[in-house]
């Protein structure tokens, strides 16, 4: 059972981080389907500063990976913004795009340098088993981890920044009506770049957390199995709130972890369901709370949208 | 000159040579960031592919090998565009091949249909996992690419669980075709003969054919322009008397068809089993993407664009493993769908330089 609780906040704190940057992004008016990849760049960026680190103390290793996997999400989400701000490319094509890539050149890059390092060894994965240690304290067996503080953190500033700031405000209107914005001398450009730019660093945060979240090796061929994805179903289902988004986490972080924790439960292995079941689980989910909540949406109107001075 | 430039085709085309560029320079680039002394080496291995090998027995032996494994590719960016045309991006694509690949396997393997049926089969499985994201689309007004992702990987778990059943005892991939069902393989017309390679089988003629319909259906027919309609403006073809939900469903009912199909011509040649534990969504469905607005979103462009990628990402296994890893290809290929985006301004400016001569014609006459 406390396994459960941890995995689901573990879990749950990935999906608030990068539902997060989602929200933010989409309150500027962009549509960022590009948090996938930039999750597999935060997670490369904050793994390689844990495996080149090699000092003991635990709080500038913690510091230095969150902050090169920030970093790391920020720089990549720069393509999404380039192209979408300026270019008024389709942001669906562009976020695609940045899913494909991030995970074959992460995949180029970390095999490379494991090939450099010892010729024999062609694998992808980074290994930070001593790193992974720092991030977490054990109380009477229960693992904190600090990315729950951090989530929780996250929460309360994205929440202070959308409604109680200005900056936030003004945010909100270049994606609910950017031609009225600009009449008013705020500059669309500027504060979409500013939504991208945050997404991207709460997006390399996310990914960071996810692949700390259960183990101390990770193969980045592998991704990040769809959970930007899932992010964006939990960002619908909080309707673009921060609070709501926080409760929505919650719910499928506790699906997520019921396949890595179900063999515990005596009634779940009763069932005898295969192994599989679980897995899909929070996709199942996500189809069916989508299906309920997507009819009222409440969607910034403009997203999607380039923004054309022109048009009316 | 100026004349061809104005073409839209030809933008297409001009701004599709441009994006390959590109991306294989920016391929070169990472190469040679990696380790500059075989850069150059790989990467014209990457574009030769087949011709790699010294012996032409071999190369038209390779050459079948990539044939075989567009086929499915071009059926893939066929399933992409065609819903891109309807203003719906079909992400699900993947999964719906791999509800296809599920479909076809399982029918050889458990029940030892023959290839046509299995070959249907396969159709209707990814029609209706399309028809699942239609459903939502059109009556709760789910993101067809969050409902598309989801189904995605609830596909492939399904398929994982589902072609257990039919797995060798001690790998996890699924039972040989060839051994168990030879009547679910595909018949090769006797083109095994000219390739010297019995995966190129009746796909190809079969894949050309279809993408020829797509065509048709699309640009000539009264169905391709409700649905275009529908794509372009939901509201409008209500307002005209056109069943829009009906079009969003069907879309995506043909869309997952084609992928589905696309899923069988790959497996029902022997090609490549199933792997039971795999954990990502094959990238057939994704490379479609790419295929398909590479190809200008036209379905006879998709065919050559979709073979050209293919030839790339079977390059791939021909670049130097002492340093690089055969990924650099899915590294080009993305940076070409990346690329696409911009097609519109490339165009664009192509546009606006034209006019611009135009206009100093005008004033110097």
């Amino acid at each position: 059972m406390l396994l459960l609780i941890q995995y689901t906040l573990i879990f749950a704190s990935v999906l608030m981080l990068v539902a997060l940057g989602g929200c933010i992004s989409e309150h500027s008016g962009i549509i960022n389907l590009g948090l996938e990849g930039i999750m597999v760049v935060g997670a490369l960026g904050g793994a390689l500063v844990m495996s080149s680190l090699s000092t003991s103390s635990a709080i500038v290793i913690v510091l230095a990976a969150m902050i090169a996997a920030i970093l790391a999400g920020m720089l990549y989400s720069c393509l999404l913004g380039v192209a979408a701000i300026h270019f008024k490319a389709d942001q669906t094509l562009v976020g695609t795009a940045m899913n494909l890539l991030a995970t074959a050149a992460a995949t180029v890059l970390v095999k490379a340098m494991n090939t450099a390092m010892n010729p024999d060894n062609h694998s992808s994965e980074i290994e930070y088993v001593s790193a992974r240690k720092m991030f977490i304290v054990n109380i009477n067996g229960f693992e904190f981890n600090w990315f729950m503080l951090v989530a929780i953190i996250a929460v309360v500033a994205v929440y202070f920044i959308l409604y109680k700031n200005r900056f936030g405000l003004r945010l909100m209107a270049c994606g609910e009506h950017p031609q009225a914005a600009d009449s008013v001398g705020i500059s669309v450009r500027k504060m979409r770049w500013a939504g991208v730019l945050i997404s991207g660093g709460l997006g390399g945060l996310g990914g960071l957390c996810y692949i700390l979240a259960g183990v101390s090796i990770w193969k980045f061929e592998n991704g990040v199995a769809g959970f930007g994805f899932l992010a964006l179903a939990v960002m619908i289902f909080g309707q673009w709130k921060p609070t709501r988004i926080a409760v929505a986490a919650l719910i499928f972080g506790l699906f997520r972890s019921l396949s890595n924790t179900y063999i515990g439960f005596d009634f779940l292995t009763r069932l005898n369901l295969p192994g599989n079941v679980y897995n899909m689980m929070p996709y199942i989910v996500c189809l069916i709370v989508l299906a309920f909540t997507s009819k009222a949406s409440r969607a910034p109107k403009a997203e999607g949208i380039p923004y054309d001075k022109g048009s009316r | 000159m100026k004349k061809l430039l104005k073409n839209e085709g030809v933008q297409a085309f001009v701004a599709a040579i441009f994006c390959i560029l590109a991306g294989l320079l920016i391929g070169y680039i990472v190469l040679l960031f990696i380790n500059p002394s075989g850069a150059s080496e790989s990467i014209l291995n990457i574009i030769k592919n087949f011709f790699t090998w010294s012996r032409p027995a071999s190369r038209i032996k390779q050459l079948g090998n990539t044939l075989a494994k567009s086929m499915p590719l071009i059926l893939c960016s066929l399933s992409i565009l065609f819903s891109y045309k309807v203003g719906l991006f079909n992400i699900g694509t993947a999964g719906q091949y791999v509800a296809g690949a599920c479909a076809s396997l399982y029918a050889a393997l458990a029940w030892g249909w023959g290839w046509l049926p299995c070959m249907i089969f396969a159709m209707v499985a990814g029609a209706l996992l399309g028809g699942i994201t239609g459903l939502l689309k059109a009556y709760c007004n789910v993101n067809e690419v969050i409902s598309g992702i989801m189904l995605n990987w609830i596909a492939l778990y399904t398929a994982n669980t589902l072609l257990t059943t039919v797995k060798e005892t001690a790998s996890p991939y699924t039972l040989y075709l060839d051994k168990v069902t030879p009547g679910a393989l595909l018949p090769t017309l006797g083109m095994d003969k000219w390739f010297g390679n019995d995966k190129v089988t009746i796909a190809v003629p079969l894949t050309m054919i279809v993408a020829v319909i797509v065509w048709i259906i699309l640009s000539k027919t009264r169905l391709g322009y409700e649905l275009k309609a529908t794509g372009n403006n939901r509201n409008a073809a209500k307002y005209a008397g056109m069943a829009q939900n009906r079009n969003i469903i069907m879309t995506l009912m043909i869309s997952g068809a084609l992928a589905g199909l696309g899923a069988s011509l790959l497996y029902q040649t022997g090609y490549m089993r199933w792997e039971c534990t795999q954990s990502s969504v094959p990238s057939m469905g994704f490379n479609g993407i790419a295929a398909a607005f590479l190809g200008g979103l036209h379905p006879i462009g998709a065919v050559f664009s979709s073979f050209f990628i293919q030839h790339i990402t079977d390059g791939g296994q021909y670049v130097n493993t002492n340093f690089y890893s055969s990924q650099i290809s899915d590294v080009i290929s993305s940076v070409i769908i990346y690329l696409c985006g911009f097609v519109l301004f490339i165009k664009l400016t192509m546009k606006k330089i034209i006019a611009k001569s135009d206009e100093k014609k005008g004033a110097k006459q």
